[in-house]
Order: structure tokens, then C-alpha cells, then sequence
């Protein structure tokens, strides 16, 4: 299978993601007939033929709401989750690449951030938004969730910087800019590649979050605003299933297929962390340098996502946040 | 010389994070359109106040919260009442001080968090501990179930706890800190019905947080596994328990710090976990305020969990500078 062999573990995770992406993208066009805004029936219609998945509160079809839901969660996941890994990504690079006090000012800022709980930063920043679309939504989370991204890249930057081949490019004559996107950035890639699909399963998350506190997007629906009116009208004691647990399901799955596919991608850059692997580490493949590492740079990655680990070993310490077997 | 100069450099971070956010709670609020005077106001017109009456009590609220002056001066009233621990009045609950509302509702949040993040991690990182070393099927399963816990998300898994137990299998009760008709009080009484109306809520989140622990440290002591140590424990013929006892301790370093960095992701979590529960804390609380634009309690709990996040995490880095020798090494080396 060329360079990289995926285990079944990374497919099984890739179809479900795939799958449920399928669902939110097609699903209006294909699956529903209805659109979320369509009265249906009275307050939590148990399932019928007609409403596949019952009515809401206020009558609504549950399945409607749930595919054109899972469109604007996944919509701001993968929006925030982009906007996040470059924000982290063009920080931590320039801070690493350039060094002295660039490097001070922008980790000085990353680390008052950072230590700043950012899901209180979200709240405060979204309460004071009056009117919130599902791309400003988006952007609140990106801008409260690159930090952790950023220190980890920095360090990774600061070490590459030191290579023999940035050298030799210098000295070929190549430029600042392609020196940093053709021999930086292609070294760590393998880590932003993971980073960023931590930062989709936390930005949907925390969307959700959003939407279940009632500040999420003020139009259309998400699967947190789903929650958000069944926990305010009681379903869950009133025993509406329907309800709630088609998008508390949906919510956990998608975020379990990233991690999934995040863990097995781990295996595969880092052989360390498969079992039985070699004691030798891989001097001249591992991207950080010992002692270049920030220890606690690589924890947040799985933090932010529930899952909390840091790696201490200096060596590949910022790819070796999580492992699987 | 450089544990004295990791703390100090901790204590900065730690200082100028506070100044930060506390800076971000007295601008966030004035850029709310509206202010919050005529909200009060204009509760207080539906009661059939008028005209003259009306501006007059507008004038007085805004002399009372100081809303005249300008914006330094509002600034330096801001942290003279921060510093005496006065986060104002509730808007709905008018004249409550806010601090009275946080008050009541602060012991039931760290009943509620701190066991459960202090027994969540004992147990999680020894489940990961064994399922590392002992790999094979124990190790399958333990990881699969731990990562799919863990990736769900606090509130997910209280709703269906909630749904399972509350509901459908009625065991144990729906929602409350306590039953209905009792007041607080410390009667062994009051402590048994709290105590049934705990079990919820902690459960759900020491699951979730059992697992997001054992996926880490299971990887940890993977990583250790390979380690000359272990296989000359191994050669030397020392039993199991003892090898996972010295892996543990190793793998335990960047869980400590693991801890620190989660602890606001944590009790984010936990908030709404109490929501879902309708339990009395500052979760259900800041519930309330967000739906009734209750500006002041809002910003009063933000600053609070702000507050208790950077302190939690300021003591786990400090424990972590004293327990862990090679933090020295590792500052130096640092750029």
C-alpha cells in the first residue's frame, strides 16, 4: 500500500466520519422532504412513518433537524478546525522560524492565552455577540483554541531551524518564504495533519457546548441546539427520547471517529508508540530535537479533546501525545 | 537557582493571565449593545412606573453602578469592588449581590468536581497503567472503551445516564442537589437525600474522565515498556506489580501535567453536566443568567471559574516543578 499502510482502525474510523459527512451534505437533498422549519405534529410526537424520529417542541421533524443539524455542526467544526491549525500553524512557525523577540512577544501572548481557560473566553466573547451566524461561531472558536497548536509547532519550528539541509537551501539561495514552506512546514506535517483533525473533534464539541448553554448559532439548527430545547423542555424526563438521543449519539460519534482516526494516524508517524516496536528511537527521522521541546507543549492536543496525556520524553515528544496498540 | 526561576517564570504566566482576563471582564460586558441600565428600566416600567419617575430611577441606577463616570475611573471602581469581593447586584434577582448567589451555589460545584477529578484520575491512569503493561485483549478493551468514553462528550453521557436511570429504570432521582421541600442543612437526613441525588452527576463524570486518563496513560506506559529499565526489572525476575508500579511512576509526570492543562476543559464540562442534572451549582446558575441576560451574574461566575482554573493550575505546575527533578534540566534547555 505504498508508504503507508492504515490499519483497519484508521478505516473503520475514516467510514464513520465519511459517513456521517455524507449524511449532513446529501441528506437535505435525499433523505427528508421537510425542512427544519416545517410543523409536522404536536409537542414530542413519538415516531411514526410520517416523522421517522418523532417531533420536537414545537413539532418539528427530529430527523429533518438532525441531518440539517449535523450539516451546521460539521460545518463549524471543519471551519473552526481550519482557521485554528493555520492561526497556530503561521504563529508557532514564525515564532520558532525567526526566534529572539519575535519569538518572546508571540509566546508571551500564546502563553497568557493558553493559561486563560478558553472556554470561558468563548462564553464571554459570545454573550457579548448579540447575533451569532454559524461562521461567526466558527471564528470565536478557532480564535480561543489555536494556542496549544501554536506552542507545539514553535517547538518543532525552533529545532528544524537548526538542520543541515536548511543550510544547504540558505546557501542555494532560497528565500525566507519558501525556505519556510518547502523545508519547515513539510517536516511537520505529519503532526499539523493530526492537529488539525484534534481541532475539528474539539471545535464540534464546543460548538455543541455553545449551542447547549443557548449561545450557539441564532439561526438554522445545530445538533447542540437540538439538545439545548430538549433539555429545556424536558424531554429527557418526560421521556421524549427521540429527542435527545439521535444527536447526543450523533455528537459522540463523530467526535470518537476523529480521535479514532487521530490515535491510528499517531501509530503510524510515530513507531514508538506501536508495541514492540525497536528501542532505538529514530534519531534522524524524529522532528524535535531533546531538550527543544516545551513538556507540555504536545498536551493540549488531547486535552482539548477529553483524552489528557503529555509527552515527557523529549525525543518525538510532540507527536507522542497519544498511541494506540 | 532554576526551580526558583521556573517559578517565578510560572508566576508571571500565572499574573499576566489574571490581569488578561480580568481585563476581558470589564471591557466584554461594555461592548454589549444596550446598556444594561434600560434593561432593568424598562422591567421596572411594566410595572406601571412613568415619565419623571422613570428618568429618575434611570439616573440612580447609573449612579449606583457607576455607569457616569468615565471609563477609568469605572475601570479603578471595577477592581476596588473586585478586591473586597463585590461582583455587583443580579439584574433578575435585583438587589441579590452576586456574590450571595455564587455563595449558595459554590460548595455544591466542588462537592460535585472535586472528587470526581481527584478519584477520576487515580483510577483512570491505573486502568491505563494495567491495560498498557498487560496488553492483548484486556488492553482492547479497555482502550476502545476508554477512547469511545472519552470522546463523548460530559454532557452526552449524563443525558443518557439521566435517560437510563432516572427514567426509564427510575432508581434513582431526576434532578436537584436535594428533594424538593427540604432546605439545606447538615441533618443526616438532608445528607443521605444529597447523597442520592449525587450519585448522577458524579458517575457521569468520573466515566468520562476515568477514560480520557487511560488512553493517555496507556500510551505512556507503552512508550515505557521499550525502556532499558523495564527490561532489566523484567531480566532481574521482579513480579508484575512491582514493573507497573515503577512504569507508573514515570508515565505519572506528563499526566500531572496533563491534569493542569485540562483542568478548565474539566470544569467547562462539569457546568454543564449540571445543567443537565438541574443541579444547584454554578452551572445551573450561569444556565439561568445566559437565558435571562443577567449580565452581572454571568460575568461574576466567568471571573470565578476563571479565578479557581488559573489557581488549580498554577498549584499543579508548582507540585510539578518540586516532584519532578528533571524540570530543572528541561528549563534550561529551553530557549
Amino acid at each position: 500500500m505504498g508508504l503507508v499502510r492504515f490499519g483497519p482502525r484508521f478505516l473503520v474510523a475514516l467510514g464513520i466520519f465519511l459517513a456521517i459527512a455524507l449524511f449532513g451534505v446529501l441528506g437535505p437533498y435525499v433523505l427528508t422532504s421537510h425542512t427544519p422549519n416545517d410543523v409536522v405534529g404536536g409537542l414530542y410526537d413519538p415516531p411514526s412513518s410520517e416523522a421517522w424520529l418523532g417531533t420536537d417542541n414545537l413539532g418539528h421533524d427530529v430527523w429533518t433537524n438532525l441531518i440539517y443539524g449535523t450539516r451546521t455542526s460539521l460545518y463549524v467544526g471543519l471551519l473552526a478546525g481550519a482557521v485554528a491549525t493555520l492561526i497556530g500553524v503561521v504563529i508557532g512557525t514564525i515564532a520558532g522560524y525567526r526566534g529572539g523577540w519575535l519569538d518572546e512577544l508571540l509566546m508571551g501572548i500564546t502563553n497568557v492565552v493558553l493559561t486563560i481557560p478558553s472556554f470561558i473566553v468563548l462564553l464571554l466573547i459570545s454573550i457579548t455577540l448579540q447575533t451569532r451566524t454559524a461562521s461567526g461561531v466558527a471564528l470565536v472558536i478557532a480564535i480561543t483554541s489555536w494556542t496549544w497548536l501554536a506552542r507545539a509547532v514553535r517547538a518543532q519550528a525552533s529545532s528544524v531551524r537548526t538542520r543541515e539541509h536548511l543550510d544547504i537551501a540558505r546557501l542555494s539561495g532560497a528565500r525566507t518564504a519558501s525556505l519556510i514552506v518547502f523545508d519547515v512546514i513539510p517536516y511537520m506535517l505529519s503532526y499539523i495533519i493530526m492537529a488539525f483533525v484534534l481541532q475539528v473533534s474539539s471545535a464540534v464539541l464546543a460548538e455543541a457546548l455553545l449551542s447547549l448553554l443557548g449561545l450557539g448559532p441564532s439561526n438554522g439548527v445545530s445538533l447542540g441546539i437540538m439538545l439545548h430545547w430538549a433539555l429545556a423542555w424536558e424531554a429527557v424526563r418526560t421521556g421524549a427520547w427521540w429527542a435527545f438521543v439521535p444527536p447526543t449519539l450523533l455528537l459522540t460519534l463523530i467526535a470518537f471517529s476523529l480521535l479514532m482516526m487521530q490515535s491510528s494516524m499517531d501509530e503510524i508517524f510515530n513507531p514508538r508508540l506501536r508495541r514492540g516496536a525497536p528501542r532505538r528511537a529514530r534519531r534522524g527521522a524524529s522532528i524535535v530535537a531533546p531538550g527543544a521541546v516545551d513538556r507540555s507543549a504536545a498536551a493540549p492536543a488531547s486535552a482539548a479533546a477529553g483524552a489528557i496525556i503529555a509527552a515527557d520524553e523529549p525525543v518525538d515528544a510532540v507527536t507522542a501525545d497519544r498511541g494506540g496498540s | 537557582m532554576s526551580l526558583t526561576r521556573y517559578l517565578l517564570r510560572k508566576t508571571l504566566w500565572f499574573l499576566g493571565a489574571f490581569v488578561a482576563a480580568v481585563m476581558l471582564n470589564f471591557i466584554l460586558p461594555r461592548l454589549i449593545p444596550g446598556n444594561p441600565v434600560d434593561s432593568i428600566v424598562s422591567t421596572l416600567g411594566r410595572g406601571g412606573a412613568e415619565g419623571e419617575a422613570l428618568r429618575r430611577v434611570y439616573e440612580a441606577y447609573n449612579a449606583e453602578f457607576g455607569l457616569d463616570k468615565p471609563i477609568w475611573e469605572q475601570f479603578l471602581l471595577y477592581l476596588k469592588n473586585l478586591a473586597h469581593g463585590d461582583f455587583g447586584v443580579s439584574f433578575t434577582l435585583y438587589p441579590a449581590p452576586v456574590s450571595e448567589l455564587i455563595g449558595d451555589a459554590l460548595p455544591w460545584t466542588i462537592a460535585l468536581q472535586l472528587p470526581a477529578i481527584l478519584i477520576g484520575w487515580i483510577l483512570g491512569n491505573t486502568l491505563g497503567a494495567v491495560a498498557g503493561y498487560k496488553g492483548g485483549n484486556t488492553d482492547r478493551g479497555a482502550f476502545l472503551g476508554s477512547l469511545f468514553i472519552s470522546s463523548m462528550p460530559y454532557y452526552c453521557l449524563a443525558i443518557l445516564l439521566l435517560y437510563a436511570f432516572a427514567v426509564a429504570w427510575p432508581v434513582l432521582p431526576p434532578s436537584g442537589g436535594y428533594s424538593f421541600g427540604t432546605t439545606p442543612s447538615l441533618t443526616p437526613e438532608f445528607i443521605a437525600d444529597a447523597l442520592e441525588h449525587y450519585w448522577l452527576p458524579f458517575l457521569s463524570l468520573v466515566l468520562v474522565f476515568i477514560g480520557g486518563q487511560a488512553v493517555g496513560m496507556r500510551s505512556m506506559v507503552i512508550y515505557e515498556l521499550n525502556s532499558d529499565y523495564v527490561n532489566y526489572s523484567r531480566g532481574l525476575g521482579l513480579r508484575d506489580r512491582q514493573i507497573i508500579r515503577q512504569i507508573f511512576r514515570n508515565g505519572m509526570l506528563p499526566q500531572v501535567t496533563g491534569l493542569a492543562l485540562s483542568i478548565g476543559t474539566l470544569i467547562g464540562g462539569a457546568l454543564i453536566t449540571e445543567i443537565v442534572f438541574s443541579y444547584p451549582g454554578l452551572g445551573t446558575l450561569l444556565f439561568g443568567a445566559i437565558r435571562q441576560n443577567d449580565y452581572p451574574v454571568f460575568f461574576g461566575i466567568a471571573l470565578m471559574i476563571t479565578i479557581a482554573v488559573l489557581l488549580a493550575n498554577f498549584i499543579v505546575d508548582i507540585a510539578y516543578g518540586f516532584i519532578d527533578p528533571r524540570i530543572r534540566a528541561a528549563t534550561r534547555g529551553e530557549r
